[in-house]
């Protein structure tokens, strides 16, 4: 070399696909991750799918138990992943000084972020494909429409649970992150909207339920997928949630703990 | 067998003009806990605030290994922290590499080095495989085999961080810290928990990235190893900057003849004839064990003539007695007391 470079930083692309390829990587080799973002999915799939479970509603919507079961699956695989995942790596990294070390090598605090958003990404296709496969195996039908509509929900769906797992992980300790992310993904997969609709709630109790999130997303998802249509309501509080949840990150995340 | 670990173009970045680091009457206060404030009530600023750093100057030049002295809690760390960008300080100004620190870019970050106290390694991961992303951030990163083997990295890489030995996370650290080729290097302890060959190793690896240009800033406690190792020194106390020089001018300070006579035992050595006379004469008198006595100063025949006349007075001959030339702790011990905090 002949020229004297005046920095030694590898390209944006570089450093965030880096980071990202980090990010799933280590997701996939941890066996906790495995489990919540692949193992109890694909039991819950079985789960909804051999038992009698979801029929009042699959009755009530004149469609198979499978056809009610995907949509919230795959609302419980962005909880997992972004939530839980996230959440969890994020709170351990920052208390063993990690993120502090990463914001001073060139890849810094949003390449960082950037990178997350990737694994997150990855994750979630890769989830996407598994239980998309196993419905098909199943009975279940993936339609282009419902396809295509599921893409944006599932963006918004990752965005507002990765911020919220953020959040928890840069404001409290890593140890009662990981209680407070567990917590809520079994209160939410079986009682907020994820894997069971609200509309059997009782009339007191439904509207407050479908005004969380984690509703929001399986009522989109149910939405796209069994009416192929597009929820305004619930993709409008999914949008709320993620930019809240982002401006409390911004506001509130400590880098060291 | 030595692997080299620079290429040519580190050298060539590193003879750029001017001082890497330039800390101008840096302050940082915090917020006191209720334990500090009630301790040290002489301590708080007007506002009830603990000011932590109190107006440090610091320059550090390339091609140079700067020491960063202080007892715990002196105010180092919170130093290093404003300069690395990583805390915002209340007043003064910093230049990092002729830039702002703060929100510093990544291509200013990638000229930076930084090994933290806390390691900051991910616990899950293998050593090599650790380095090989980090080094993924850098255009030109080191040969990563080199150092590794340099480093002994390779003996450990079936392990994850979290079950290293504390000297094994060390070794990790630096190699992470230097891997990016870095024009400026902070290094918290990088010799701390070594055994004696990986403490050589780091020593060489430090020595070679000075000579090529590189400017090193080392906070350690373990004083022969800065001894061995600086070339500047900086002492810092309750936040100011109580001593700085060139290392032959530390510990030259307070004369050319400064030196330190050490000595164990005897039966009842109380010093008590001898002191007056030491202290009349500016010199300083240390107990640093039980039994085991340090004076240090411009130390004259007539004192040792006082010392061996009380022995032979007492009838006894201490097990162990030597004279040499001042040290770097010593000097250490003097300015920061030898109170434990």
């Amino acid at each position: 070399m002949t020229q004297t470079r005046t920095h030694n930083a590898a390209s944006p692309v570089t450093r965030v696909l880096a980071q990202g390829l980090y990010e799933t990587l280590a997701m996939l080799k941890n066996g906790e991750q495995l489990m919540v973002n692949l193992a109890f999915p694909i039991m819950g799939l079985l789960a909804l799918n051999y038992t009698a479970f979801l029929d009042p509603w699959a009755e009530r919507y004149g469609i198979s138990r499978i056809d009610v079961a995907v949509p919230g699956v795959l609302a419980l695989c962005v909880l997992s992943t972004a939530l839980s995942g996230q959440g969890i790596a994020t709170g351990f990294d920052r208390r063993y000084g990690v993120l502090r070390f990463i914001s001073t090598t060139p890849l810094g605090k949003s390449g960082l972020i950037l990178g997350k958003v990737c694994a997150v990404l990855t994750m979630l296709a890769l989830q996407y494909f598994v239980i998309g496969a196993l419905g098909q195996l199943l009975g279940w039908t993936a339609t282009v429409p419902g396809v295509l509509l599921s893409l944006p929900t599932l963006l918004l769906g990752a965005a507002c649970f990765t911020s919220l797992g953020l959040f928890i992980a840069g404001t409290v300790r890593a140890e009662a992150t990981l209680a407070i992310v567990n917590m809520a993904w079994v209160l939410l997969a079986a009682l907020g909207g994820i894997l069971l609709p609200t509309d059997r709630y009782p009339a007191a109790i439904a509207p407050l339920v479908d005004a969380l999130p984690s509703a929001a997303l399986g009522n989109a998802l149910r939405g796209d997928y069994i009416y192929q249509d597009f929820f305004l309501i619930p993709h409008l509080i999914l949008l709320l949630s993620a930019l809240v949840f982002s401006a409390l990150c911004v506001r509130f995340f400590k880098w060291s703990a | 067998m030595t692997i080299p670990v620079l290429s040519h173009q580190n050298s060539a970045r590193a003879s750029a003009p001017g001082p890497a680091l330039l800390i101008n009457s840096l302050v940082k206060e915090f917020k006191p806990s209720k334990e500090f404030a009630a301790k040290n009530p002489h301590r708080l600023t007007e506002d009830g605030l603990h000011r932590a750093v109190d107006g440090v100057n610091l320059t550090i030049n390339r091609g140079e290994v700067t020491v960063l002295l202080g007892a715990n809690g002196a105010g180092k760390t919170t130093t290093l922290a404003c300069a690395q960008g990583l805390l915002k300080p209340d007043g003064g100004s910093v230049e990092l590499l002729g830039s702002s620190p703060w929100g510093a870019s990544p291509e200013l970050r990638s000229r930076v080095g930084i090994m933290l106290q806390d390691g900051g390694l991910p616990q899950h991961m293998r050593p090599v495989p650790l380095l090989r992303h980090i080094a993924r951030m850098y255009a030109q990163p080191l040969d990563l085999d080199a150092l590794v083997k340099r480093l002994g990295i390779d003996t450990f890489n079936g392990t994850t961080v979290r079950r290293l030995s504390g000297g094994q996370k060390q070794r990790v650290a630096l190699a992470a810290a230097i891997i990016g080729q870095p024009e400026l290097l902070f290094l918290d302890e990088p010799t701390a928990g070594l055994d004696p060959q990986s403490r050589s190793v780091v020593f060489d690896i430090i020595s070679e990235l000075r000579d090529a240009g590189v400017a090193i800033v080392l906070t350690t406690h373990l004083l022969d190893d800065a001894q061995r190792i600086a070339d500047r020194v900086f002492m810092i106390k309750r936040g100011t900057v109580v001593l700085s020089g060139s290392m032959a001018e530390v510990l030259a300070a307070g004369g050319k003849n400064q030196q330190t006579l050490t000595f164990t035992g005897g039966t009842g050595l109380q010093l008590v004839d001898f002191l007056p006379q030491a202290q009349s004469d500016g010199l300083v008198l240390l107990e640093k064990a039980a039994g085991r006595y340090e004076i240090s100063g411009d130390i004259k025949p007539h004192h040792l003539v006082a010392l061996t006349n009380y022995w032979q007075k007492l009838g006894a001959i201490p097990t162990e007695f030597t004279l040499a030339p001042r040290t770097l702790e010593d000097i250490f011990l003097e300015l920061s007391g030898n109170e434990i905090r």
